[in-house]
């Protein structure tokens, strides 16, 4: 027997996380232009770890597996991973982490729908504290280096560690600019000095900043496709630029530009990719802007104080806790109520 | 913010579906023509069921009272043609349970003869009287809730009605009964809001209709030029649902009416226009409601919207449409959001039945398998009542009732929109629902338990109220007694009664043992033996 309504529209689940992956495209053909094929062979391996992965555990689960793989989650898991991932890293880094993503941060909590925890960003943690070297060994831009990798030779360095011969890991390799920001102010020098290095571009990180953009470009199409509201992106960036900026504006010598902050790290893909994470995030408007309004914050006090380069990952575990809090406490009103 | 410059307000939320209202709406309405039987359902409007007047036997008339409003809010039903009563019993109805009930069949004599019927001279009629009458009219809310109208043109003292609003806007897919009547019959609808207006003493008359029917608008428009009635059509965007009549009082009007109150709480009431114009058939005519318009639409070979008796069968409805095509599978009864299955096509047409859809598996594909929630709210985005149905699905499925309430469960119109727009396919309306009913299934229990707990506890009350009241007597006729008689008497007594007691024990009881055989004598003689064992082994 069926039931109203007799009809539904044609979205589903699937169509919701390809519209994502969509939208993560500008900013990989970015990426690849910027630091070399590296992203490639890691958002791979990701890929196959997370379908595997998945497989299994519904198998276990005793869940029909073929709906729940094709539905698309654990591939977006999988790619907001290794984006967050530096591309340099070891097969077995990427393999580990994206295990950990869906394995325990997802289906341990019930699978599709039920993680209170932003699976990618859980992976990402795991990885950053327990291997915090290898998490901070990023590609330098192709643009400032010679050693330039063709794909099987990425494929070479990421599971054998073998580079062709006359290239050096420290030729292809360099600190991110928010790390190097970082160390350098703690040497006391100005930013104005620290910001003459040559991998800084325009905006934030050389290479960094034009992939940022074309995350922006993806966001935009999810915006205009209403896969996301506007209420986190434009809360975080706009919350994230405002603390920056007033910081900045008092001394610009001890604070990074607001710019530097929106373009470098992963500001951008955090936006409009991963605090937008509709399991994990708040639900009500008023709560979206809240939930986003506290990433940023976090974000700015970890990068500006905290004891890593970056602050995103933990920001969004850390407002991850607060969303039911936040959901039942900014329900909007009812129509025909008064409150 | 003047209501009056036709302005339009909006309420959040709401979908756009595909209308499919053109198949239906290329022919003007065609009759049906009269079956041979008919079943009137006495449950035909929301209230008590009516009081029968007929038997079976009886020769009534087209227009002929049936049964009588019974109660405050209940609804008359007449006969639909002349003919006989051959039966009063229990009949498939249109509903979703498919369960039957109290019907009365009428077989047609193909006179078709009306009772004598006269116009009533409402402007010189007492507005008590009047409503009086119209409550005899068998006239509901015809957009499908099936209010009685009487009840709604009753004047209020504590809530006076200063808008009129029509309702025209039919925004459910699929269906064109209201566009089809607004476009040939405009004059009467308006005739029927102007005596609307008088009954309510309102002072302003809106008459919402959504954009996709401009040749409605423009015959609703040139009716009201011609009528010289104060009455303003106001076009609103086609979207989803802006016919509840909260909603379009909300575009029209920029007020909500209060969650738990009605509308006249301020100043609106509002009627669909198919009701204004029978209100005029039977005013003007004094026509009861014997007939209403219906969308036969869908896979058949003829859609469109028709002229039928009350009582007239599915199956002859969709006869009249020129008869299902291959595949049809289903028949819905009510728009693709709201609607339901008929549970078979030999169910009448009632007054609440707008429209029929005769559906295929690939009009109205099954639903693809539910996957879990994934708090997108592309619900929350779509519901027009402001709901987070997200939660409300979280707290239906886990039984949580007290949580769904307190996220308003009871505000959820069912529209369709949140399952509508759901990209993991759940049925939420369908969890609503459930929800809905367990909560008044589970209130009426604690009901049940709190009166039975009552009731408990004034029976113990009363047990302990008599016991004191029986030893208060007691003691009070030992006081007497002592004063009374002397300590002598009372030994004695006390003797006689003793004495009594041991007489009473000496006395042998009888036993159940005698004439029997030797053999059970026996048995019994050493069963009693073993019993005077045991007793003395205890002591």
């Amino acid at each position: 027997m069926k039931f109203s309504p007799f009809f539904t529209t044609n979205t589903s689940v699937s169509v919701v996380m390809l519209k994502v992956m969509l939208a993560l495209v500008p900013g990989i053909i970015a990426y690849v232009w910027a630091f070399g094929y590296g992203i490639v062979v890691s958002l791979i391996l990701a890929s196959a770890t997370a379908l595997l992965a998945e497989a299994a555990v519904l198998q276990l689960r005793k869940r029909p597996v073929m709906p729940f793989l094709l539905d698309g989650s654990a591939l977006v898991t999988a790619w907001l991973l290794a984006l967050a991932l530096p591309p340099l890293a070891p097969w077995w880094l990427v393999v580990v982490g994206t295990l950990f993503a869906i394995i325990i941060a997802k289906h341990l909590y019930g699978g599709l729908g039920q993680n209170p925890f932003n699976p990618a960003m859980i992976g990402y943690a795991v990885l950053l504290i327990s291997f915090p070297a290898i998490m901070t060994q990023w590609p330098a831009p192709l643009e400032l280096t010679s050693a330039k990798l063709s794909f099987v030779d990425q494929w070479h360095y990421i599971f054998n560690r073998a580079l062709p011969t006359g290239i050096g890991l420290d030729a292809m390799s360099s600190a991110t600019p928010l790390d190097y920001l970082k160390t350098q102010l703690m040497l006391h020098h100005p930013i104005e000095t620290i910001a003459q290095a040559k991998f800084f571009g325009t905006f934030a990180g050389k290479g960094a900043d034009i992939v940022a953009g074309a995350y922006l470009l993806g966001g935009l199409y999810l915006l205009h496709q209403r896969v996301i509201s506007w209420h986190i992106p434009t809360a975080f960036l706009v919350t994230l630029a405002l603390i920056s900026g007033v910081f900045h504006l008092v001394n610009p010598a001890q604070f990074a530009s607001p710019l530097f902050h929106l373009f470098g790290g992963a500001t951008m893909l955090c936006a409009f990719f991963i605090a937008t994470d509709p399991v994990s995030g708040a639900t009500t408007p008023n709560g979206k802007l809240i939930f986003a309004a506290g990433i940023a914050l976090l974000t700015w006090l970890i990068r500006t104080y905290g004891g890593y380069p970056d602050g995103v990952a933990f920001a969004v575990l850390l407002m991850n806790i607060f969303v039911p809090l936040i959901d039942a406490n900014t329900q909007p009103r009812v129509f025909g109520h008064s409150k | 913010m003047s209501l009056n410059l036709g302005q339009i307000f909006k309420f959040a939320g709401g979908v756009h579906p595909p209308e499919h209202k053109v198949e239906s709406t290329e022919q003007p309405i065609r009759t049906v023509p009269l079956p041979k039987t008919l079943v009137l359902p006495l449950r035909q409007h929301i209230g008590h069921i009516p009081k029968i007047l007929v038997k079976v036997g009886d020769h009534v008339l087209k227009g002929q009272l049936l049964a009588e409003a019974h109660g405050h809010v209940s609804a008359a039903v007449h006969a639909s043609t002349s003919g006989t009563i051959t039966a009063i019993d229990e009949q498939v109805i249109p509903h979703p349970s498919g369960l039957p009930d109290l019907s009365i069949t009428l077989q047609a004599d193909g006179k078709d003869e009306w009772l004598k019927h006269a116009p009533l001279d409402y402007q010189n009629m007492e507005r008590a009287e009047l409503i009086r009458r119209i409550a005899e009219s068998g006239i509901v809310g015809l957009g499908g809730a099936t209010f009685p109208t009487h009840v709604k043109l009753r004047p209020d003292a504590r809530h006076p009605v200063t808008t009129l609003i029509l309702n025209g806007a039919e925004c459910e897919p699929y269906i064109t009964c209201d566009d089809l009547l607004m476009r040939e019959r405009a004059d009467e609808i308006i005739q029927g809001a102007a005596i609307m207006q008088r009954l309510l003493g309102s002072t302003e008359c809106l008459i919402g209709l959504e954009d996709n029917k401009p040749q409605a608008v423009a015959a609703m428009n040139a009716a009201v030029a011609k009528a010289n009635f104060n009455a303003k059509v106001v076009v609103v965007p086609t979207l989803y649902p802006s016919g509840d009549s909260r909603r379009l009082i909300a575009l029209l009007t920029g007020k909500e009416s209060p969650a738990k109150g009605r509308t006249t709480e301020i100043g609106v009431q509002c009627f669909n226009v198919a009701t204004a114009q029978t209100l005029y058939r039977f005013i003007a005519h004094g026509e009861t409601v014997v007939s209403r318009i219906v969308t036969i639409t869908g896979n058949v070979a003829r859609p469109g919207n028709y002229d039928a008796l009350l009582g007239t069968s599915v199956r002859d409805l969709l006869q009249a449409a020129g008869g299902i095509r291959d595949n049809t599978d289903d028949y819905v009864m009510g728009g693709p959001m709201m609607g339901f299955s008929l549970p078979s096509v030999d169910v009448p047409m009632t007054k609440a039945m707008n429209c029929v859809i005769a559906s295929t598996p690939s009009l109205f594909p099954l639903a693809p398998m539910e996957m879990p929630c994934i708090r997108c709210v592309a619900c929350a985005d779509a519901c027009p009542v402001n709901l987070q149905p997200q939660e409300l699905y979280w707290y239906s499925k886990s039984n949580n009732l007290e949580k769904a309430d307190e996220y308003q469960l009871f505000d959820c119109i069912e529209c369709g929109c949140c399952s509508y727009v759901c990209p993991s396919h759940i049925p939420l309306v369908q969890y609503y629902r459930y929800a809905k009913s367990e909560t008044i299934a589970q209130d009426r229990a604690k009901q049940a338990a709190d009166q039975a707990r009552i009731r408990n506890e004034e029976r113990l009350e009363r047990i302990e109220r008599e016991k004191q009241e029986r030893a208060k007597k007691h003691a009070e006729r030992t006081a007497k007694a002592e004063t009374a008689g002397d300590d002598n008497e009372k030994k004695a007594a006390i003797e006689a009664a003793m004495a009594r007691a041991k007489a009473q024990k000496e006395t042998v009881i009888p036993q159940n043992t005698e004439a029997v055989s030797p053999t059970v004598a026996a048995e019994i003689a050493s069963v009693d033996a073993a019993r005077a064992k045991a007793a003395e082994k205890t002591e």
